[in-house]
């Protein structure tokens, strides 16, 4: 049998960003993937020499245009822990809103491009639909759509109006029915079972010894999910891991669909925890230098996003080290490769969520 | 006449082909999310391609580096005259906050010619629309022929001169 090998990307219609695969395939059977990375590497972590680690903010948020919230939230987090500095309870519930809002919304646009990857391009536009309206509540509460841009070192810097608490709640009814609606096309229909089950099968063993991270990890049967340390207020709220069982893509897919119902479950019991809080602080005063090293995780809607922060009493800190989740999900995805057909490639490659733009820096 | 059909039909329905490069994936979300219901370019007639060889636009987001140069070079030489870039977002334009890294080059426009800048970070779909409209206009341009056999800024690949306009 002839052994070819097929070049997939780093240009490629299903991927919206740059990632290369060598695949090597024996009669349409990929037997092996060799991965090539460093397209969108940018030296991220050396910015943080040169700008003051309150600039670094608007940095670290664009290592991720997707999660960008999230990054943030763990940069403050780690600055916040090593000078010492109280967040006001409503920040911090400010805080876990708008990753709730970053998650699903993160979570909408995998689902459809996964929908897009298997060719199921109506379902991918009906996704996308859905996803405006948490793309709507990110203007009007923050002022941009993607890059919300709200987290400042030691809490907040906008805060959600009473009125637009009350229509963020009716907006979360209408995103729950249509989620409702699509549900049985996305889990149930033929045309996608046919192109998930079964498919990119990753146990619960080789997900453990792969350090798989996030909805990969829990897709096989892991109840692990960073939230549950309670970092910002997500201590106060009540909540479980959504897991699966079966390892396989669909498993995956499941997963990020319960997480989405469980985004508007958490954004409504945030919205009751902020209308008990009386304390209007949005931001603790920030004084003096960041001086130690401190470690700090969170859950990014691809996985477990880990911050590593050194500073020396500088206005620069010394050194930046993010580790995202898709580099964890990397060894995985290419274990999972060997001996599926060329046609699912794509497919695989998207449930592990790939973000390269994290990944790389 | 034949010219004027082929011009008026490349405008009328532009394919588009979007190419990451080095992005946050802040414009690459919300150049997909012109593809969406929402805002919906299809009603234009431009639709989004794969393949640069069926590609009359090009739209680059985010900063070059020293890898993915050689890509977007790549893409840019495979694409069939006449063409127009369109570079979107402010890492596109200058580097944006990235600018100081060590492993960016700068704005898309240090490597391959530029017609549209669409400015934002991200960039909204409505000023991504609206730069892929103005694109149009200098496609129009470049698909006219002129007296001199070149199109409108003389872009055209070498070899389109001795063989005349297409």
């Amino acid at each position: 049998m002839a052994r070819t090998v097929i070049p997939f990307g780093p240009q490629h219609p299903v991927l919206p960003e740059p990632i290369h695969l060598k695949l090597v395939v024996e009669d349409e059977i990929v037997q092996e993937a060799i991965p090539a990375l460093g397209y969108v590497h940018r030296g991220l972590e050396m910015l943080a020499q040169k700008r003051d680690f309150h600039q670094m903010v608007q940095v670290v948020e664009r290592i991720c245009g997707i999660c960008s919230m999230i990054h943030s939230l763990c940069y403050c987090q780690g600055i916040e822990e090593m000078m010492g500095i109280e967040v006001p309870r409503r920040a911090r519930l400010l805080r876990t809103l708008w990753s709730e809002l970053h998650r699903s919304h993160s979570h909408l646009l995998w689902l459809g491009l996964f929908a897009d990857s298997f060719g199921f391009e109506s379902l991918f536009m009906q996704l996308w639909r859905i996803r405006e309206r948490i793309l709507d509540l990110n203007e009007a509460t923050a002022g941009n759509r993607v890059i919300v841009s709200v987290n400042v070192i030691g809490g907040v810097r906008a805060e959600i109006s009473e009125e637009q608490q009350r229509w963020i709640l009716g907006e979360m009814a209408g995103f729950e029915r249509d989620m409702n609606r699509i549900r049985s096309t996305l889990l149930e229909d033929y045309t996608v079972k046919s192109r998930t089950v079964g498919k990119g099968v990753l146990t619960r063993e080789m997900a453990y010894e792969l350090g798989a991270a996030g909805p990969v990890l829990r897709g096989s049967g892991i109840a692990q999910d960073m939230r549950q340390l309670g970092y910002a207020a997500y201590g106060d709220l009540d909540f479980e891991p959504v897991v699966e069982a079966a390892g396989d893509a669909y498993a995956r897919c499941k997963v990020r669909f319960g997480e989405v119902m469980q985004s508007i479950r958490l954004v409504r019991q945030i919205l009751g925890e902020l209308a008990k809080e009386t304390d209007p602080a949005l931001a603790a005063k920030v004084k003096g230098r960041p001086e130690g090293e401190v470690v700090c995780r969170v859950e990014q809607p691809r996985g477990e996003c880990l911050y590593y922060l050194k500073g020396s009493g500088k206005p620069q800190l010394d050194r930046v080290r993010v580790r995202t989740p898709t580099f964890a999900n990397v060894p995985p995805l290419l274990a999972m490769l060997p001996g599926v057909e060329l046609a699912d490639v794509p497919v695989l490659v998207l449930s592990i969520d790939p973000c390269i733009s994290c990944t790389e820096r | 006449m034949f010219d004027a059909l082929v011009t008026r039909a490349r405008v009328k329905s532009p394919w588009v082909l979007h190419f990451d490069c080095g992005s946050c994936n802040g414009c690459d979300i919300e150049t997909l999310a012109c593809l969406t219901p929402m805002y919906d370019i299809e009603r234009f007639g431009m639709i989004n391609v794969g393949n640069p060889k069926h590609a009359d636009v090009l739209l680059v987001t985010g900063t070059v580096n020293h890898r993915n140069k050689k890509v977007l070079q790549a893409l840019y030489e495979e694409m069939p005259d006449p063409k127009v870039v369109i570079a979107i977002g402010a890492c596109g334009l200058s580097g944006g906050v990235f600018r100081d890294a060590y492993n960016v080059v700068g704005g898309v426009d240090r490597v391959i010619p530029v017609d549209v800048y669409v400015p934002g970070c991200p960039a909204r779909p409505e000023a991504i629309i609206d730069g892929v409209v103005a694109a149009l206009g200098k496609l129009r341009q470049k698909a006219v022929p002129t007296a001199a056999g070149a199109g409108g800024n003389g872009r055209f690949h070498p070899r389109m001169k001795a063989t005349g306009s297409s």
